[in-house]
């Protein structure tokens, strides 16, 4: 195979997606940006427990990509995943409540924001360790090809994902079978508190896919158009047989690593820097030169935000898991007793 | 009569012609394994469902976990257990606990095989002769198979084969050329269910694996001395057939537990501590580990001897529980059938 890194501008010239479809993106952010703003404000009044990671700027790259994906194409994830659960069509209410640790969230309460998943919409779960889905989704499309189905699968991951002997590891398998996947690094710039640069040896992420033959396209992730433009021709790549992509989304981490961390290891200036290219904001520009009206677009924002206000008060009034589901849903030999 | 590792094969086989979900990954598969366990399956199951892979054990067992997920069921070769080390976050961290971490939605039902211990003239040293089988019993979500007989390795194999658990199936490498019947049936062996491999009266000898072999052997030994040894194959680990041992223990009085692994810690501290619990006031005497010291495997010969759970050790713990003061040089004339200790010129 001929590999050689396909920069943005060589892909071949796209017609504008038809307005509408931006529309939809525009949707679909703002669910995701109002779904994280109360999760942000959940944890903060205490009801969500642990630890919870948030994806806000990074709205672009997961809806970007998932417009492009069946019901039945599956997505992995990482820690900093709730973007994509919500683009690839988890219920925003059942991943609400999971958040809060709710008997009704999508995983019974029993993962928490770090293990989202939801099977029924092709979500294949997120995971609390960092660069473990790939080698997951390339196995799943391979399991899936056995059984005579030719869904896809996108394996997100982030700039410090692609460090890891995992990651690279499901890059090598998956060539090496020509396996149905896109891999889509979401490199945000920071690993926790460690600018990704620092810890990141070689050319970057895109020369380490073109090491293993895989083609690969960089695109600005905080332009939702630029990411859909590129993921639909990548995915049509991997439909028609070509083996696995990647794709290589440059964004940045507005908020900490976690809820808590005030990141106060960057300067400031570069978050405002960063928060004038915010995907919503130039999403929204984009539509008024389209010929969206201002109520148009505030309309479908408002919409959204008052599905998620709806959906945390749905959760906040749910019941919690009750003892026997500690109990349930480890083995079937060999299961536990309850005392 | 047949081997430990044709029996393995044939029970691959006939499951693999009867489920097309099943399928192989892991290294030199297609030649045939390296103990020959999966000879012709490539030439009659092809390509796709008989897989060579790079060497990457964690990207093996993270893509089984996702095969899984999906509906088909992945067998994967470790080649040797101390290998399948490489795979512990897919196998702990994902297969283990994938179906528990999102409600249930999802099965992870793979066969992790794990040619373990140590192998007869086999010298492998310290990376090539562990048994970790402590390690998985441990981990809620796995189950744990460790056959001795061909009859065994076929129908726990299969067990494996029928059941929605991530299993890890931990296969003796001393064990591979060891024979026995195997009946013309493809009935799985059930899990948790031990095996009475010999009964007797004054003490019972529990244990797994190759060590089986030794602990028969050590029951010989001991009848020469008047001292009649029940022993218990457990077969499979976790989940283990605590009813079995304990009724064997509450009758006998006397319990030792022998296995190939390091005794700190190993899977035999589990049963001791369940029977101390369950049996205090019944048992005569405090159980005995019989089980390797906590000591990495040299390669040299005399190194590798301090390793070896053998039968005369064996019979020594029981000896002294019955009250009589033995050590292992007691029984140690008698001479091991199968397996070979080259004796170092001193």
């Amino acid at each position: 195979m001929n590999t050689t890194i396909l920069a943005f501008a060589q892909l071949p010239e796209t017609v504008d997606p038809a307005p509408q479809r931006l529309l939809d993106h525009y949707q679909a952010m703002t669910r995701i940006r109002a779904f994280e703003i109360a999760a942000e404000e959940q944890f903060r009044a205490g009801h969500i427990l642990g630890m919870t990671h948030s994806a806000v700027g990074q709205e672009a790259v997961a809806v970007g990509v998932c417009a492009n994906l069946r019901r039945d194409d599956l997505i992995t994830s990482t820690h900093r995943n709730h973007h994509h659960a919500l683009a690839k069509g988890v219920d925003p209410a059942a991943a609400m409540a999971e958040l809060l640790g709710r008997a009704t969230g999508v995983c019974g309460g029993k993962g928490g924001s770090m293990h989202i998943a939801d099977f029924t919409v092709g979500m294949l779960g997120a995971n609390g360790v960092v660069g473990a889905s790939a080698a997951i989704a390339a196995g799943a499309v391979q399991g899936l090809r056995l059984l005579g189905s030719d869904a896809i699968a996108a394996a997100f991951f982030g700039d410090g994902g692609i460090n890891r002997g995992q990651c690279l590891e499901a890059l090598n398998y998956a060539a090496v079978y020509r396996l149905p996947v896109l891999f889509v690094c979401e490199d945000n710039g920071w690993s926790a508190t460690t600018r990704a640069s620092t810890v990141t040896a070689g050319p970057g992420v895109s020369s380490r896919a073109e090491a293993f033959g895989i083609p690969a396209v960089s695109v600005n992730g905080n332009n939702v158009e630029d990411v859909d433009n590129a993921a639909r021709e990548l995915v049509q790549q991997i439909r028609d047989g070509g083996g696995p992509r990647l794709l290589h989304c440059r964004t940045y981490r507005l908020r900490g690593h976690t809820v808590t961390d005030t990141a106060q290891y960057r300067d400031t200036s570069e978050v405002e820097r960063h928060e004038k290219t915010d995907p919503i904001r130039s999403c929204a520009m984009r539509l008024a030169q389209l010929g969206f009206s201002k109520q148009e677009v505030t309309a479908a924002c408002e919409e959204e935000e008052n599905a998620i206000e709806d959906a945390v008060a749905r959760a906040l009034a749910a019941p919690w898991p009750c003892r026997t589901d500690a109990f349930r849903d480890i083995q079937d030999a060999g299961a536990p007793v309850q005392p | 009569m047949i081997t430990v590792v044709e029996a393995g094969r044939r029970a691959l086989q006939s499951e693999m012609r009867k489920n097309p979900a099943i399928w192989v990954l892991g290294e030199d598969i297609r030649h045939g394994g390296v103990f020959g366990q999966y000879k012709g399956l490539v030439e009659e199951f092809g390509p796709e469902r008989i897989v060579d892979t790079p060497i990457a054990e964690a990207t093996m067992v993270g893509a089984a976990v996702g095969a899984a997920l999906v509906g088909t069921r992945p067998v994967i070769e470790t080649r040797f257990s101390d290998f399948a080390l490489s795979a512990m976050d897919e196998l702990i961290n994902q297969a283990a606990k994938n179906r528990y971490m999102f409600g249930g939605q999802g099965r992870v039902p793979i066969v992790v095989r794990m040619p373990s211990g140590l192998r007869k003239n086999s010298n492998s040293a310290a990376q090539h002769s562990q048994s970790l089988e402590a390690w998985f019993v441990h981990i809620p979500g796995l189950v744990v198979t460790a056959p001795a007989t061909p009859a065994d390795a076929k129908g726990l194999l299969l067990a494996a084969l029928r059941g929605d658990d991530p299993v890890v199936h931990m296969e003796s490498k001393e064990l591979w050329e060891t024979t026995g019947e195997i009946g013309e049936d493809d009935d799985a062996v059930p899990l948790g269910v031990g095996r009475v491999a010999r009964t007797g009266s004054d003490v019972t000898v529990v244990s797994w694996s190759s060590t089986v072999h030794e602990a028969l052997r050590a029951a010989e030994l001991l009848q020469g001395a008047g001292i009649s040894a029940e022993v218990i194959d457990l077969r499979t680990l976790w989940p283990w057939d605590k009813d079995l041992v304990l009724e064997s223990a509450g009758r006998t009085r006397r319990l030792v537990i022998a296995h190939e692994s390091v005794r700190d810690g190993g899977f035999g501290a589990e049963i001791a501590a369940t029977a101390a619990e369950e049996l205090h006031e019944t048992l005569t005497d405090p159980v005995r580990r019989v089980a390797t010291p906590r000591i990495p495997l040299g390669y040299s010969v005399p190194l590798e001897n301090e390793y070896r759970i053998t039968a005369p050790r064996i019979a020594a713990a029981a000896a002294s529980l019955v009250g009589e003061a033995s050590g292992p040089e007691t029984f140690a004339s008698a001479q091991p059938v199968a397996l070979v200790h080259r004796e170092t010129q001193q």
